[in-house]
């Protein structure tokens, strides 16, 4: 058991979960007190003591599923074996050849349907999951030895399934149980209550695939494959739609820690002037000597902020996410305009007054302001020099300019001049790179060329550089 | 001061005493009986505070009952809750212990009294004898105002230490909380070092308003309580509202539930779910429709984005709609 902790622990900081000596010893001495064949006290044993932040549970939860997948006497690997080894192990010659007859199977696809139907409806979780099992075995034409992290076996047993039919299917039941009487809510609730269920069989077919793949590849091997980076490390610029999603949840907490963490820093930060009324007041206590000196609180000059950003295609991600974060904390700014810019550039700044829902704002940027000039391809010299001809006046001496993009100018004209010039009239100038640092400069970037006129351009690629970078600014 | 060595475990930890519950079904068992329901994850971590004698952290939305199970452990172990509250400022003489220097002073005075009226008007210089008595008497037990954290350290009855919303306070003042935490004693350097009879149980809350420090989350066991399962939840409206029937109790849980897989900036906590069962209960609803969930979605809902956009999901009239 202990060779599995050392191994488990040793994959949880892999994936990048800070895990201290002490924490593991822990975990070691918590396992005395819980019982080892209860699967789900172990996990529960295993992350109050190992996982410290719940934005690390879902890598905590992929390891412990690898590790410890073989635990527990449902999930007994070998008897299972025994019982269905007769019909279908040999998937090597019968994956390919797809789903013809089952191999003498005693169930044919429809009556297999028809169960996982009829298990689904009734809510019987039992069957949901033997039916998940003969269902992986037969659909997802698993191969030995492939390293793969099991997500294309995934998408084929579902596509067999076809849960959105059986969805319709079971709404239809449900619907005919009531005789067709259904007002909104109710339907609403039930196509709740059934997705729910189908997303319980969606994972009892991940962990079969995955206990499949751990009896195959081996531990160590699997957890390799399946490691993701954590949400505050995943780079904006080659974001999956699952990490994206992944990160809108985390700006969530982040936007509220930030305001907190801001708000403080600007109340204890200085300290002001003398404040002569309270220290006298305070004196009275002391019979009129003032022992305790009292100071207003400093009010210092709240930053102007100009946001300009290009969100074309390939930075998109990159911009929203920003302007969600800046927006998020823009009490700590006496004023936030934003421009966003392909070739064309426009003021989004609209957007985001009169509306409380920051998320909502950034979605109607992507959809209403008008960016594109000739032909939707970056243009950042047309950008800034619009920007400067209509807006340049605007900007004074309090004005921070932030200019997030990859400079990825098609060889257009860079117009670099214009930055020079917005350099004269601000009080800084900062320009956000969302690629890695060594990209810049390469092929059609020309990052450097309006670098020189900024006071620091900044590589920013993952939630963690964004928030550091946002924090100094405020 | 010396350090006199814990009598360690059989581990190597320090002892954490006989245990207060048999096993995890037991501490369901129990807890349930104060009303509060566990899931198997909470039950787990409550028994496994108790026996390695270690701090809680429990993390999570606002409204999940997060204070409220540390006050349920209280109740069903019949122990006393002493809670610290966090808040911005927290120090040593809040959160520890104080100098009851007003006390001190009199107590200088009536000595001083007591030598005047003995030696007459003879200017009364303290020797050193007395002054040694004088420093020993004034640092004494009596003259020590013990604040929550010391309080749950030296009561000899059985307690459970409730550091509520430890996020508020400021980094440098989390330090501490670190001695009482990882060794459960505290160092007065007038008076030496009290450490507990039996070690107290522990819990602290935080929502998340800022990253705690390693050194802290290191000392505690962790754990998050999330929004809980509908089957849980529907348990505990009906535990905490007995009046409602069953069939409310199930369509407040869905519906709550349905509202929670939306896009919301808040989403309902079980403390609100539990208004909102009283509101009905109250109002004398036997079974939800549209008008009725959207006419009272104000207990749920706290943001008037999410009012609109959950009034409009709810009476939604096209089935098409997936998520």
């Amino acid at each position: 058991m202990l060779d599995v902790l050392t191994g488990f622990v040793g994959e949880l900081r892999q994936a990048g979960l800070p895990v201290s000596l002490t924490e593991s010893l822990d975990a070691a001495e918590a396992l005395h007190h819980v019982p080892l064949e209860d699967r789900e006290a172990l996990k529960y044993a295993l992350g109050a003591t190992l996982v410290k932040s719940s934005a690390h549970w879902k890598a905590f939860e992929t390891a412990f599923e690898v590790y410890f997948s073989m635990r527990g006497p449902q999930f007994d690997i070998e008897a299972e074996e025994g019982r269905e080894s007769s019909g279908e192990r040999p998937p090597g010659d019968e994956g390919g050849a797809g789903r013809g007859g089952g191999g003498g199977q005693a169930l044919s696809d429809e009556e297999l349907a028809e169960m996982l139907y009829r298990a689904l409806l009734s809510g019987n979780d039992a069957t949901v999951a033997a039916m998940a099992r003969q269902a992986v075995s037969r659909y997802a034409g698993m191969e030995p030895g492939r390293p793969v992290g099991g997500t294309y076996y995934l998408y084929r047993t579902l596509r067999n399934l076809d849960l959105d039919r059986l969805l319709e299917r079971m709404l239809e039941a449900a619907r005919s149980e009531t005789d067709g009487h259904m007002t909104a809510l109710e339907e609403r609730l039930a196509r709740d209550e059934l997705q729910s269920r189908l997303d319980r069989l969606r994972k009892e077919i991940e962990d079969e695939i995955r206990r499949r793949l751990v009896a195959d590849r081996g531990t160590e091997a699997l957890a390799r494959s399946l490691r993701k980076p954590l949400p505050e490390d995943i780079d904006f610029m080659h974001a999956t739609r699952d990490e994206l999603a992944a990160l809108r949840r985390a700006i969530h907490p982040l936007t509220r820690k930030l305001a907190v963490r801001l708000a403080r820093k600007r109340r204890h930060g200085r300290k002001g002037p003398l404040d002569f009324r309270s220290t006298m007041r305070h004196s009275l206590s002391t019979g009129g000597v003032p022992v305790d000196p009292k100071f207003r609180y400093p009010r210092p000059a709240r930053p102007e902020i100009f946001v300009i950003a290009d969100v074309s295609g390939s930075v998109a991600a990159f911009a929203r996410f920003t302007l969600h974060l800046v927006y998020a904390i823009s009490s700590q700014f006496s004023k936030v305009r934003s421009f966003v810019f392909i070739d064309g550039i426009d003021e989004v700044t609209r957007f985001f007054e009169g509306s409380d829902d920051v998320g909502e704002a950034v979605h109607r940027i992507n959809t209403e302001a008008d960016v594109v000039w000739v032909d939707g391809h970056s243009d950042y010299g047309h950008a800034l020099s619009v920007f400067w001809e209509r807006w340049g006046e605007e900007i004074t001496s309090r004005t921070s300019v932030l200019l997030l993009g990859d400079a990825r100018n098609n060889y257009h004209a860079s117009q670099a001049w214009v930055l020079s010039e917005i350099g004269h009239r601000a009080r800084h100038v900062y320009w956000l790179n969302p690629e890695p640092l060594s990209y810049w400069g390469s092929g059609d970037s020309i990052v450097g060329e309006y670098g020189v006129y900024c006071d620091e351009v900044f590589e920013c690629r993952n939630l963690r550089q964004l928030e550091q970078f946002v924090t100094e600014l405020a | 001061m010396a350090e006199e060595s814990q009598p360690p475990g059989p581990l190597g930890f320090p002892d954490p005493g006989p245990a207060r519950f048999a096993s995890v079904p037991e501490v369901r068992e129990r807890l349930a009986e104060t009303g509060y329901l566990a899931d198997e994850g909470i039950a787990g971590v409550v028994h496994l505070a108790d026996r390695l004698a270690k701090p809680v952290l429990v993390e999570g939305p606002a409204g999940t009952g997060k204070t409220e199970l540390a006050k349920a452990v209280a109740r069903a172990t019949a122990s006393r809750l002493i809670r610290l509250q966090c808040y911005e400022g927290l120090d040593e003489s809040k959160a520890l212990y104080e100098w009851n220097y007003k006390k001190q002073l009199l107590r200088i005075q009536a000595q001083r009294v007591v030598e005047e009226t003995s030696e007459g008007v003879s200017e009364a210089k303290p020797t050193a004898d007395s002054w040694h008595d004088i420093e020993g008497d004034i640092f004494s037990e009596e003259f020590l105002l013990a604040r929550p954290l010391l309080e749950a350290i030296r009561a000899s009855d059985p307690v459970v230490l409730l550091i509520d919303e430890v996020d508020r306070v400021e980094l440098e003042t989390e330090a501490l909380l670190l001695e009482v935490l990882s060794e459960y004693q505290v160092s007065i350097p007038e008076l030496g070092t009290v450490r507990a009879n039996r070690i107290p149980l522990v819990f602290l809350t935080s929502n998340n308003t800022r990253e705690l420090s390693e050194a802290l989350k290191r000392r505690c066991l962790y754990l998050y309580l999330d929004y809980p399962t509908l089957e849980r939840e529907r348990e505990i409206v009906k535990t905490r509202v007995p009046a409602i029937t069953d069939e409310l109790a199930d369509q407040v849980a869905r519906i709550v539930r349905s509202l929670r897989t939306l896009e919301l900036k808040k989403y309902p906590s079980v403390s609100e779910t539990l208004d909102w069962a009283r509101t009905l209960v109250v109002l004398g609803v036997e079974s939800i429709d549209a008008e009725q969930a959207k006419a009272t979605l104000h207990v749920l809902l706290k943001y008037r984005s999410d009012l609109e956009r959950a009034a409009k999901e709810l009476s939604a009239e096209d089935t098409q709609k997936g998520r």
